[in-house]
């Protein structure tokens, strides 16, 4: 898709002032949020789950080249075939490839940010494959020509209502407004495209490296119906969802619901290794995956390399006000959230997606419920420092921070200069506790208001409690 | 396409960056990891004797808006099925699993149920199967491919119900997969872990049952194991 990233502030701004998508935005606060924080209350080890789960991700990470030699030997014992692909190109090439040996006109897809990610869609319909969404948000968003606006319900930012019209438009008959009914309709439908389908395309929440398997995590079972019912079925991965063993997906799966819906568990984990055994009734007669590096390989030993552990959860976007106000699509590209910030100038160049690392109020939230405690906030400002070098900040920006490198590399100045600036901030704040403008940043407290910092400096606080422990 | 392959091979050699000794132990590393399987960390609370992770499967499972019944023995299962058919008005006929373990059920008790073997067609309504194991944990059915169970019985069917032994029941997935792994060596072709009847939030954010894959589920958890002496013709 072609990004928009650079229009964030103006996107943003249009976000802001469309009631109906704030309505959408704000079933986030009360929904996921809050079944987020229930799910890993209730379940005593969450915290310490965690850090297993980093832990996983950053061994394969070390590990990456071994790990993709062992998946890839043994897809091909389970009778598979792989594909490589450095980068989007090549991946959409083998896939129409693969869709033109199976003579097929049309593809049934099962949500795949990958996908999303190469462009798929496009590129299929312009060389006349049909490819049709199955994932109800995707199918959704499809009819309705845009892009995803969320990692798990990428039709998150419309109503019943909107998907009332849309669905009356396209599919005839009687305006239905239930959401029961509604949800009926599209099973009724995709159930046909299931059935004329000739390749079934899915995406893989892990790969694992012990068994060559993929597996794939839905709640509404349409993975297993696309991969189930055609003749063909493709997989396309990144080469960073391998994990060693099915132990060690287990431990990422008891994260991956907990922190995207509140689920214990998503009412559909699949694994699937390899094609139809011979004696098998039903399933595909071929199973290809097609691997993509994309970039991966170079943020591996980079400043980045930690996105890598990424397990595309939404627990950052869910809690995070910047998206919670504004929504997925004013990030203008496929990622979005606080991981988007990060990712999408990975892909589409830091000079177009400029706005995203500072579209972030620093909050925290994003790492503090992150599964596998990916340092967001952190990673955002590598991309601050990288534009700073590159002079891509406004004037106002650079001064600020050419300023604030100045003072924070010396300590002394730091202390005193910080220390003031919170006494000041706390005039500013007033009574409430919050600025409603804050020097130099108009554009940023223009539409959110900055919380003034309570109590003392951290480095005081450091300090003082240094002084009495020792 | 092996020149993307090496490509990206070096590329990641190369940001990895290990000198022969590294090498050689990274190798052994991974090599004894994918080996020697092992579980990570295993919540507590699932580590119960039989009757408590019975009980957990079927409140975890009543909790996914999955319908969970216990039998006694296998031969009580047509009964049950009948019954929970007329409940939801649904005629009394079905696509069942080619299972020969199923045969022991006497199927023939109810002789208005129509049964058909094999795997599912679009315009069942009903399909049963058998389930490998449960797990407690969350109320999972592990159900694995194979001749006798077909995969899409549990996916096309708008009502889908599975049958499992009370035995069978596990406290944790890694506990499932490892007898999984003994049973079998490589895994079959589709391992599904259901948990509950298909669901969707997509529509303003409220969820519904029912968007591809079954709208109910039914559970029998079946007291003696399949096959035993009360199973056997009377
Ligand atoms: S960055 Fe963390 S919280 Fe955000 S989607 Fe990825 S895993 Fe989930």
């Amino acid at each position: 898709m072609q990004p928009t990233s650079h229009a964030f502030k103006q996107n943003a701004h249009e976000a802001l002032e469309n009631p109906v998508l704030q309505e959408a935005l704000g079933g986030i606060r009360t929904g996921w949020q809050a079944a987020r924080g229930r799910a890993a209350g209730a379940l005593p080890e969450f915290e310490q789950l965690r850090d297993t789960g980093r832990d996983i991700k950053n061994h394969v990470l070390a590990h990456l080249d071994l790990y993709l030699e062992a998946f890839t030997a043994k897809v091909e014992e389970a009778g598979g075939k792989v594909h490589w692909a450095r980068d989007a190109a090549e991946a959409r090439t083998i896939v129409l490839e693969l869709c033109r040996e199976a003579d097929a006109r049309t593809v049934t897809k099962s949500k795949s940010m990958i996908a999303e990610e190469i462009g798929l869609n496009p590129w299929l319909e312009a060389n006349d494959v049909k490819p049709v969404e199955t994932d109800l948000g995707e199918y959704i968003i499809q009819l309705a020509g845009q892009p995803p606006s969320h990692l798990v319900g990428p039709a998150v930012h419309m109503t019943k209502d909107e998907v009332s019209d849309l669905f009356h438009k396209h599919h005839g008959g009687e305006r239905l407004e239930e959401g029961g009914a509604l949800v009926g309709e599209a099973r009724r439908v995709l159930r046909q495209r299931y059935l004329e389908a000739d390749v079934g395309i899915t995406g893989a929440n892990f790969l694992v490296a012990e068994t060559g398997s993929i597996i794939t995590v839905t709640n509404e079972g349409n993975a297993e119906l696309t991969q189930g019912l055609p003749r063909t079925h493709i997989c396309i991965a990144s080469i960073e969802k391998i994990v060693p063993t099915m132990e060690d997906a287990f431990t990422l799966l008891r994260l991956l619901a907990r922190s995207a819906t509140g689920q214990e568990f998503s009412a559909y984990t699949t694994v699937m290794t390899g094609p139809k055994r011979e004696e098998d009734l039903d399933g595909p007669r071929e199973f290809h995956l097609v691997l993509l590096d994309n970039g991966r390989s170079k943020m591996v030993g980079s400043a980045f390399q930690e996105m890598l552990r990424c397990i595309r959860c939404g627990a950052c976007m869910n809690h995070c006000p910047v998206y919670l106000a504004a929504g997925g699509h004013a990030y203008g590209w496929v990622y979005v959230g606080p991981m988007g910030s990060v990712l999408t100038p990975q892909f589409v160049g830091i000079e177009e997606a400029h706005p995203l690392p500072n579209a972030s109020t620093f909050c925290g939230r994003c790492e503090e419920v992150c599964p596998v405690r990916i340092p967001l906030p952190k990673l955002m400002r590598h991309w601050r420092e990288e534009q700073f070098n590159r002079q891509l900040n406004p004037p106002a920006a650079r001064y600020g921070l050419a300023l604030w490198g100045f003072v924070a590399r010396r300590p002394r100045l730091y202390r005193l200069a910080t220390g003031m600036a919170v006494g000041a901030m706390r005039l500013l704040g007033g009574r409430q506790g919050r600025m409603r403008r804050l020097p130099l940043a108009g554009g940023w407290t223009g539409t959110r208001d900055m919380p003034a910092p309570q109590g003392p400096t951290f480095m005081q606080a450091w300090k003082k409690r240094r002084g009495a422990g020792s | 396409m092996s020149a993307a392959r090496d490509a990206i091979l070096a590329r990641l050699r190369q940001a990895i960056g290990r000198t022969g000794e590294e090498q050689a132990k990274a190798v052994e590393t991974v090599r004894a990891r994918l080996d020697n399987p092992r579980p990570n960390l295993v919540p507590a609370h699932t580590r119960l004797d039989r009757e408590g992770r019975v009980a957990l499967f079927c409140e975890k499972a009543l909790a996914v808006s999955a319908e969970v019944e216990r039998l006694a023995r296998l031969t009580d299962a047509p009964a049950a099925v009948s019954a929970f058919l007329r409940r939801h008005d649904l005629p009394q006929k079905m696509v069942m699993a080619p299972e020969p373990m199923l045969d022991l059920a006497e199927w023939e008790q109810q002789p208005l149920l129509r049964v058909r073997r094999g795997t599912a067609a679009p315009d069942d309504a009903v399909g049963l199967t058998v389930a490998v194991a449960g797990i407690a944990e969350t109320g999972t059915l592990m159900l694995a491919s194979s001749r006798e169970q077909p995969t899409l019985l549990a996916f096309l069917p708008e009502t889908v119900i599975a049958l499992l032994q009370a035995e069978d029941i596990d406290g944790a997935y890694e506990d499932s997969w490892q007898r999984l792994r003994e049973g079998l060596g490589r895994p079959p072709r589709s391992v599904n872990l259901v948990t509950g009847p298909s669901r969707t939030g997509d529509v303003g954010q409220k969820i519904e049952l029912g968007a591809h894959g079954p709208r109910r589920l039914l559970v029998l958890v079946v007291e003696e194991a399949f096959g035993e002496a009360g199973d056997a013709p009377r």
